[in-house]
């Protein structure tokens, strides 16, 4: 069958009332948590992972593609009306979008954010919709050594390239990979890094270092600042129509173009992430525009290019996510786990057998960026409405839930304290600037690598040569070696 | 030289909290190591399961001494520093919080216990309306707990609240 063929089976899966129900529900929580700060998909969906226990895979993963989906629609009014961005991709609309609210003019401003993720999350869905079974067919020639070293390539560049340092990202992969090396090894049935703790055997659960790194650690680091408590949080009114001029159209739709046009390929590359698109469509636009003159005043180009790079990186995300079993984000490693907790493994072979599934997630996401649209044009009062919870309660709120998504599950103190170890190391982490996405990654990817590491050795009877002598595995080290030492050869070889 | 002449490029000698974290990884590489030794040897494997422990460790070590490295030679965490001054009371007021709940969650059951973490975390944000605050965190917690218990079968298990419900 063609791409289009499996794609309408995609739509006649999604189409179903209560798959329908399941996106909804998906669009409109993500969008409320993007709203609220301190909240992401990333926790959203990890305190959810356990309804992977009462659901059927297609309904949850609809969710949580909703989740993620939604989540990156809510964040861009957060940063237009607040100007606290809840994540870093969105720290770049804030820059023009609530200069544009302080004029008067966050109607314009929250619908070119929204047209354009529409716009830029649909060429999105489009691009991985078509992308996804070239990217298949390569990876079905890959072996586990193959694996291993695109695992590798993947380790490198989303804790060394990305982000401020690379040692503080590799100290958090690090991290991860411990936490995810924890319990019983599958393949001998050896107890590892447990102290001897029987709760540990079992490994520990994602969803308590999520939570903990994620909702505990912000809580905490806010709750220890002092400014945190008396900087102006006054939410921004939107006085002005929803609906943009003439004019604001002239000048959004090229950004939403040129924004998803760079966003996709960098998030679908094994890198992911979604700042460095946003930054870049940022300077595009800034370099483009007639009016560089309004560029830091409140110019519409700087809302409708970072905010359409945005979305379409997150859609680029998902293809090395659901064809290759790579997650290259945090949300995206949550995904897999969830993956995981079904016994289905994302990947080349899932495409074969179980096409209804990955299709069917994908129509959803078309069918997820209508809904979002209808929410957050219309119905945007509703969104400022939940910006205005004050933080006592919002924050109150949000240990509650973590609560119920630890405790919750497995009714044990200990869970409860490890995940308080979680958050105070989540604090540390963000108070000495470690990123903390690579411990989530190295958390869920670790164990997958060093799988594909043993099955390659096996193969090749405990010869190491072998990632060397494959030629896939030896370009994707090659690259992997280069991404993490090519930035310093270049400072060294431009200072001589 | 006097503090207000060192300029940001010359050297600020030892920076104690990133040597603090610095030190805090290696000693938690040192563990790692520690306890890949107890993992059992396996013979049947290619790889067995202390290849990866031990290069976890090595990873977790060599990144703490460079971060070692870093600390003592000026420290990081000041180019990026917008921590500011610290909230001791707001901050204890949370860590009470968390404490009181992992004390009597088991005791009074969920619906209590996250009402109060609610009112301390909420005190900790500097919230002075307690009436308020309880009563609001004492509802979320009820929905809450039939919402994810009662409908979507978490087991968030029993309490005082929830023996009546």
């Amino acid at each position: 069958m063609n791409t289009f063929g499996h794609l309408m089976n995609g739509f006649g899966v999604a189409l179903q009332p209560l798959n329908l129900l399941w996106a909804f529900v998906g669009v409109t929580v993500g969008t409320a948590i993007g709203v609220l700060p301190g909240l992401g998909p990333a926790l959203t969906i990890a305190l959810l992972l356990p309804l992977t226990y009462k659901v059927e895979p297609t309904a949850a993963l609809i969710l949580f593609a909703g989740i993620y989906y939604g989540a990156m629609y809510g964040g861009s009014t957060t940063s237009i009306l607040l100007n606290t961005p809840g994540e870093s991709a969105s720290i770049v609309t804030s820059l023009e979008g609530n200069k544009m609210a302080k004029k008067g003019r966050a109607g314009a401003a929250l619908a070119t954010a929204a047209i354009g993720s529409f716009v830029a999350g649909t060429i999105g869905t489009i691009g991985i919709t078509f992308l996804a079974e070239p990217v298949v067919n390569l990876a079905l020639m890959f072996g586990p050594a193959d694996y291993f070293a695109l695992m590798i390539l993947s380790f490198v560049t989303v804790s060394a390239v990305l982000g401020s340092s690379a040692v503080r990202g590799l100290t958090a992969l690090a991290i991860g990979i411990f936490l995810g090396m924890i319990g019983i090894d599958n393949q001998t049935g050896q107890a590892r890094f447990t102290f001897g703790v029987t709760e540990l055997f079992d490994g520990i659960n994602v969803i308590v270092v999520a939570v903990g790194l994620f909702a505990v650690g912000e809580t905490l680091y806010l709750a220890f600042q002092k400014s945190s408590k008396t900087q102006d949080d006054s939410v921004l009114e939107v006085k002005d129509s929803l609906w943009m001029s003439k004019a604001d159209w002239a000048r959004s739709w090229k950004p939403w173009i040129r924004g998803a046009f760079i966003g996709f390929p960098i998030g679908a590359m094994p890198a992911g992430g979604a700042e460095i698109p946003t930054f870049l469509s940022y300077y595009t636009e800034k370099k483009l525009t007639k009016y560089p003159e309004e560029f830091g005043h409140g110019a519409i180009e700087g809302v409708a290019g970072p905010e359409a790079a945005n979305n379409a990186s997150a859609a680029g995300v998902l293809v090395p996510m659901l064809a290759l079993g790579l997650p290259t984000s945090a949300t995206a490693a949550i995904m897999l786990s969830a993956f995981q907790s079904y016994n289905i493994n994302p990947g080349p072979q899932l495409f074969a057998t179980k096409p209804e599934l990955v299709w069917g997630l994908i129509a959803s996401l078309y069918i997820g960026n209508v809904m979002l649209l209808v929410l957050n044009l219309p119905l945007v009062g509703l969104w400022v409405k939940i910006l205005r919870i004050p933080t006592p309660l919002l924050y109150g709120g949000i240990l509650v839930f973590a609560t119920i998504g630890t405790y919750g599950i497995s009714r044990s103190v200990v869970d409860l304290l490890l995940l308080y170890a979680m958050g105070a190391m989540g604090f540390f982490m963000r108070r000495y600037d470690f990123p903390t996405a690579p411990v989530i990654i190295g958390m869920i990817l670790g164990p997958l690598a060093e799988q594909n590491f043993r099955q390659a050795m096996t193969i090749s009877q405990g010869d190491m040569m072998t990632f060397l002598t494959k030629p896939i595995s030896a370009s994707l080290l090659a690259l992997a070696v280069l991404a993490l030492v090519g930035p310093k050869l270049w400072g060294m070889m431009r200072k001589a | 030289m006097t503090g207000e002449n060192v300029s940001a490029t010359a050297p600020r000698g030892l920076a104690k909290g990133d040597l603090g974290i610095a030190i805090g990884v290696v000693v938690l590489g040192l563990i790692a190591a520690w306890q890949t030794t107890e993992i059992p040897q396996s013979a049947y494997a290619a790889v067995g399961p202390r290849a990866f422990a031990w290069a976890t460790s090595a990873m977790l070590v060599v990144m703490g001494l460079f971060l070692v490295k870093d600390a003592l030679s000026g420290g990081w965490s000041h180019e990026t520093d917008d921590f500011g001054e610290v909230d001791w009371p707001g901050g204890l007021w949370l860590v009470g919080g968390l404490a009181v709940n992992a004390a009597l969650i088991d005791v009074i059951g969920f619906i209590l216990s996250s009402t109060l973490l609610f009112l301390f975390t909420a005190r900790a944000f500097g919230s002075q309306q307690l009436v308020r605050d309880a009563i609001i965190g004492f509802v979320l917690a009820f929905v809450a707990y039939v919402g994810f218990d009662r409908v979507l079968g978490y087991k968030i298990g029993s309490g005082l609240i929830e023996a009546l419900i």
